[in-house]
């Protein structure tokens, strides 16, 4: 049995699989699937300076090898997750991190502050690249200066792990992650949605309410890929890889670009016992190759 | 309520009409307790094209052969491979999802479905036998070559028929049966499922005839458990998620 321990910025993972945003809930609905302390951690849906809707149905359309959603960070605001929500999570036995979301900085600074004061949350992970909102989100995040000044007032305010999750719907990666480093991120998790799009020919119409939405799944993993090995080179903090990934090895294959700690996100719905199964299989493989500790496959891809 | 994700080995595979079959599905494990308008995740073959679980009411349950049914209408890519399983081969279900219909403790009970909507209504006219109550049906087809499983369902209640072209059964849409034009209105309860315009008259008529009704909703949903927000409805509560605080609501709840 390999040693599954990872380590980014002073936290502690007892492995590298943790579970996307947006894609596990609060994880109250997969405990009725597998025990949640299996998991390296879980990434919960966005938190907002208050309570929001989200989009108009319907929300999401099946593309090849993938799907797009416009759920638009439907959650009920900071003042009811500090009450209602982490007294639920607070105590599962893995790494609960959360999602931040907002329009504006101050939003981003408002709901950073109040879970800077949750014991429990050892970091959060700030969301500057969600396409599915009309102001901010993923405008902060295609934007270096932009990146930079919320990075730096969330950091100014949140004295934990400051993780910032970018937006793939860039020309230049590499340009944004060292934006929000030298903005005080302490670790990048990569990648949010593309932006995408689906028409009925039929009707004549797009498939989802806001038009156009953001593609996950398999669809994206190669665009992911690159985008995790090219801000690999470019940046020295860690990365938190995810896009489509389905199971062991792509998990795999992201650490070998430079993920130190992965997300499973729409495979969740595909197979509820996804992650627990990339887990087994990120094991087996380090067996199978002889290598100690999941440690030694990050950024570890043999170039020519 | 624990739910399970496992293969289901195909029993039968039964073509009921050109666009509708029923598959017959064994369990390797006990089932667990399921109630009638609960639905299950169907895994297709993962291809490109059906990349997402396709969610399928749950038509029947017989727990001394230990199976489960669907009644599946073919629609696209996922529905034709299902139609083409053959006994002995697999298929992946995540189960059991969603609520399910209220039991009435009194009163009469008219069970409404029109097409692939009369999926669940085998399963809760069954429930409700056990439960002592002997409802009524109303199922609306196309037309008579559609026309399927009337015996079965004969066995749970009276059936009422219609068809729109009136090749058996009444004339129409379902809800210009003259079940609906009796001068008092014998039911308590309706439940029902079908298109969404269906249920949407039905609902009207219920209200109208102050009887309870409600309504097993079909929104397009991603995950089927409640994590991806994508299946939601407009209630009197905001937005619920039709997977989980449905499928099935009381129609006087629905801002739809
Ligand atoms: C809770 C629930 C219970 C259901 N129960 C049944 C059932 O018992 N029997 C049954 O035959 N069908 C049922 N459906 C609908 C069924 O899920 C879809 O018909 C199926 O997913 C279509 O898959 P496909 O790959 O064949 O078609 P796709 O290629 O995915 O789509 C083909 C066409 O079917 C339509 N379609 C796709 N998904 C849905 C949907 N969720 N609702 C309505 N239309 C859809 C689309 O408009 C599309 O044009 C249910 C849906 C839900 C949400
Ligand atoms: C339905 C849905 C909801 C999402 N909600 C959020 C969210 O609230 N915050 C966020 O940062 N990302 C959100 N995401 C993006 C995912 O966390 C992830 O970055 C993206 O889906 C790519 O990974 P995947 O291909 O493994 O799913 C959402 C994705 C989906 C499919």
């Amino acid at each position: 049995m390999a040693d599954l321990n990872i380590n980014i910025a002073g936290i502690q993972f007892k492995n590298p699989v943790t579970t996307a945003s947006g894609c596990f809930g609060y994880g109250e609905e997969f405990k009725e699937f597998y025990d949640l302390s299996l998991l390296g951690g879980i990434f919960v849906k966005a938190v907002t300076g208050s309570n929001r809707d989200g989009n108009k149905y319907p929300r999401m359309a099946e593309t090849p090898s993938g799907m797009l959603n416009s759920v638009g960070l439907q959650n009920k605001g900071i003042d009811h997750f500090c009450s209602h929500i982490y007294p639920l999570i607070k105590d599962f036995n893995t790494r609960v991190i959360v999602n931040v979301s907002g329009s504006t900085i101050s939003e981003y600074v408002e709901v950073a502050a109040r879970i800077n004061e949750l014991e429990n949350i050892p970091a959060i992970e700030l969301n500057i690249s969600c396409p599915n909102v009309k102001h901010g989100g993923m405008a902060f995040g295609t934007v270096p200066e932009t990146a930079t000044e919320v990075t730096r007032a969330v950091r100014d305010v949140y004295k934990k792990v400051l993780m910032v999750k970018l937006s793939p719907n860039v020309t230049s990666i590499t340009e944004i992650a060292k934006a929000v480093t030298n903005g005080g991120a302490d670790v990048i998790t990569l990648i949010n949605t593309l932006l995408g799009m689906a028409i009925d020919a039929e009707t004549q119409r797009p498939v989802i309410a806001t038009v156009t939405g953001g593609l996950s799944g398999p669809a994206i993993k190669p665009v992911a890929l690159r985008m995790v090995w090219q801000v690999y080179k470019a940046v020295n903090i860690p990365i938190v890889g995810l896009g489509g990934i389905m199971n062991a090895t792509d998990a795999i294959e992201f650490m070998l670009a430079g993920a130190s700690v992965i997300q499973v996100g729409t495979a969740n719905f595909i197979d509820p016992m996804a992650a627990p199964k990339i887990i087994e299989g990120i094991n087996e493989y380090l067996d199978r190759h002889n290598i100690a500790s999941a440690r030694d496959i990050i950024g570890a891809l043999k170039v020519s | 309520m624990k739910k399970f994700v496992h293969d289901f080995i195909v029993a039968f595979n039964n073509r009921l009409n050109s666009r509708h079959f029923i598959l017959e599905l064994q369990s390797p494990l006990p089932l667990p307790e399921i109630f009638p308008g609960q639905f299950v995740q169907v895994l297709v073959h993962n291809s490109p094209a059906t990349f997402l679980r396709r969610p399928f009411s749950i038509h029947f349950v017989d727990y001394a052969k230990n199976t489960l049914s669907l009644l599946v209408q073919v629609r696209g890519e996922g529905t034709r491979h299902m139609g083409m399983l053959k006994p002995g081969e697999t298929l992946n279900l995540v189960y059991p999802l969603g609520n399910f219909f209220s039991i009435p403790s009194s009163g009469k009970v008219l069970l409404v479905g029109g097409g692939a909507g009369v999926a669940p209504l085998m399963f809760m006219g069954d429930y409700l036998n056990r439960k002592n109550i002997r409802p009524d049906f109303l199922i609306g087809f196309r037309s008579a070559d559609e026309v399927s499983q009337i015996d079965e369902y004969s066995k749970y209640g009276r059936v009422f028929l219609s068809t729109d072209d009136g090749s058996m059964g009444e004339k129409g849409f379902l809800t210009q049966h003259s079940v609906f034009s009796q001068s008092s209105f014998p039911y308590d309860h309706m439940y029902c499922c079908g298109p969404d315009a269906m249920m949407h008259a039905v609902a009207k008529l219920a209200a109208a005839k102050g009887s309870a009704c409600e309504v097993s909703l079909e929104n397009f949903m991603a995950c089927g458990y409640g994590v991806c927000l994508c299946c939601i409805t407009q209630t009197d509560k905001g937005n619920e998620r039709v997977c989980v605080e449905g499928p099935v609501f009381d129609a006087a709840r629905l801002r739809w």
